[in-house]
């Protein structure tokens, strides 16, 4: 166990420094950082005093580790746009996009599994096509088309739910929708296929000859396991979530981080771009290991190797 | 009974028409036949959209800003599925946004393939450390935010059809290189492979001829499956601005370019979204079909 949150801690800060270090770099191919902060009070002794301060002299490598060597005691730099620190401006979207996630995977939660445990027990009746058409039709919506036709009908025509930006819960509506559906398609359908292959082991026939009732069988011999497969593919599905995250802030104008990212890059603010990438990787990183970590603790025939 | 006595036995005529429904469902169901439809359509339409429309996709033609469909009030048979706000006729974007996207797919596709094939076929037969760096490297890129990176990159280097294929290809290889390499795991230890090198073949005959053929069924699923994501994440890329340069018609870029009249002008985004998900779910659909046929193993992915 020891050994395994090494491995991962190690494997953590390689991610971290991979993915930052991409960034950094591409950042700096678009020219000379400088003329972001430049303005007519921008002296040349100032000028100088920035490039000496950012390595510019110096290779593209040393310039990262000035960076880096800052970022790890919080210094993530100057917003170019904000005028602040770039941590705060980043800091302060993190609930924005934390209430978009839990609402989205609340949706995809209560949507996915029990239809997928439904479609399992009722093999190819009605609510077993209901649910395999979600499913189908989840994995194929582009996040921003759905996006748009929830706000048009909704927002719009019926003018039942606001249209966009954050506020109280009838604002989390339609984000956690259009963000929610796909992973409610994964959930659906792992849950599904789980459940199918668990009710047709040899102990839920043991159990049914014992005459064991119905209910039982299915929510505490069979769920039970199915739900394992099912978080051990949810770690595959956050990757998918940053760029449904991005798409849907940016069609709701929803300001987390998703929204922060595509601004930043537009508004050339780089330093709060590489924050950005930070921090939504590191997000990425401890949710990925909290599921790890979780198999153990549902399942104890996993050993860490 | 009926069958011993060898009676003929006739149904009443509705059994007989549900069994027809029954026997067409089951058809249906058992071959691909709607997705290959949406994709010979498509394909169709990507090949041949100058012959089939009179417009250009990228002309303008403010007069007819904004024109419903032809079904709506005020639509005409002049715009099918209506015009966009500078006045280009959808239905003629639509076409020609499904050569982009068959495009793209079909380049990014091979080359991945190619990458992910070579990657996998290396590090599950060498093994060891070239085994060990080769799927670590595939660790780090499959969990840095692709989203992100492309963003950063499209910026600095301008928007352009070769970023987007290198960008897509980046994204799409890793899952490939990850399954190709479990899957040669498996085939190395095969008799055959082993009486090929103890009957002194080279390597790369021993890959080409005993290690690759079984991976063949394994890829042609994998790409599959992969395809359809593709073509979201492409869609999603154009979307936000940093896909397709416009005018070209590429539908992410369509469905954008809708957005801000969508209370007064639905279609603009409609259609070319419609267009997307329909591409999306057939492809999913074939996939599906593929790995079922030639791969159940891989029911999980």
């Amino acid at each position: 166990m020891v050994k395994f949150i090494v491995r991962r801690l190690a494997y953590t800060v390689a991610v971290l420094l991979l993915a930052t270090a991409l960034v950094f770099v591409l950042s700096r191919q678009s020219g000379d950082p400088r003329h972001l902060f430049l303005s007519e009070m921008t002296t040349q002794k100032q000028w100088d005093e920035w490039g000496r301060e950012m390595g510019l002299d110096r290779p593209v490598v040393v310039q990262y580790g000035i960076w880096l060597s800052k970022a790890v005691r919080g210094d993530f730099g100057e917003s170019v746009q904000q005028r602040k620190p770039a941590l705060d401006v980043v800091i302060e979207r993190v609930p924005a996009t934390l209430e978009l996630g839990a609402g989205a995977f609340i949706f995809a939660m209560v949507t996915g599994i029990p239809l997928g445990v439904l479609s399992a027990v009722r093999r190819g009746s009605i609510i077993d096509y209901v649910a395999r058409t979600f499913a189908l039709v989840g994995q194929a919506l582009p996040v921003f088309w759905l996006g748009l036709l929830l706000i048009l009908f909704f927002a719009v025509r019926l003018e039942w739910l606001p249209t966009s930006r954050r506020g109280g819960l009838d604002h989390l509506i339609l984000p956690s929708i259009s963000l929610g559906w796909l992973f409610a398609s994964s959930f659906l359908r792992l849950t599904r296929s789980a459940m199918l292959e668990i009710l047709d082991s040899e102990y839920i026939k043991f159990a049914r000859s014992k005459g064991v009732s119905n209910r039982m069988i299915i929510w505490k011999h069979a769920f039970r396991n199915a739900v394992i497969p099912t978080l051990t593919f949810a770690g595959l599905l956050i990757a998918g979530l940053i760029t449904g995250a991005v798409v849907t802030e940016t069609v709701f104008s929803w300001p987390g981080l998703g929204l922060l990212a595509v601004n930043s890059v537009f508004q050339l603010d780089f330093p709060v771009m590489t924050a950005v990438v930070f921090f939504i990787t590191l997000g990425y990183l401890i949710v990925a290991f909290l599921i790890d970590i979780s198999y153990a603790l549902i399942d104890p025939r996993i050993r860490f190797t | 009974m009926a069958e011993e006595t060898g009676t003929v036995v006739v149904r009443p005529v509705p059994t007989a028409r549900r069994g027809n429904i029954r026997a067409f469902l089951h058809v249906l169901r058992r071959w691909p036949i709607l997705p290959l439809f949406i994709l010979g359509l498509l394909t169709v339409s990507a090949i041949f959209a100058e012959q089939l429309t009179s417009y250009h996709p990228e002309r303008q033609n403010l007069r007819d800003r904004n024109t419903p469909p032809m079904w709506l009030e005020g639509g005409s048979s002049k715009h099918v599925l209506g015009a966009d706000p500078l006045g280009r006729d959808i239905l003629t974007r639509v076409m020609f946004g499904a050569r982009i996207s068959m495009m793209i797919a079909a380049i990014v596709l091979s080359i991945g393939t190619v990458m992910g094939l070579a990657v996998g076929l290396t590090a599950g037969y060498f093994g060891g450390n070239v085994d060990e760096a080769l799927m670590r490297f595939v660790d780090l890129t499959l969990a840095v935010p692709f989203i992100l990176v492309a963003l950063v990159a499209v910026i600095v280097f301008g928007q352009s059809f070769t970023l987007i294929i290198i960008l897509l290809v980046i994204f799409a290889w890793n899952g490939i290189a990850r399954q190709v390499r479990a899957e040669t795991l498996s085939l190395k230890t095969r008799d055959y492979v082993a009486l090929a090198k103890v009957a002194g073949a080279p390597t790369l005959w021993i890959l080409y001829h005993h290690i690759v053929p079984g991976l063949i069924n394994t890829v042609l699923v994998v790409a599959s499956l992969r395809l359809g994501g593709l073509i979201l994440t492409e869609a999603s890329l154009s979307f936000l601005g940093v896909g397709i340069p416009p005018p070209t018609p590429a539908w992410g870029l369509m469905v954008a370019e809708g957005r801000q009249y969508v209370k007064i002008a639905w279609w603009v985004s409609f259609f070319p979204g419609l267009a997307i998900m329909l591409t999306v779910l057939a492809f999913n659909f074939l996939g599906d079909w593929l790995r079922d046929r030639f791969d159940p193993r891989l029911r999980q992915l």
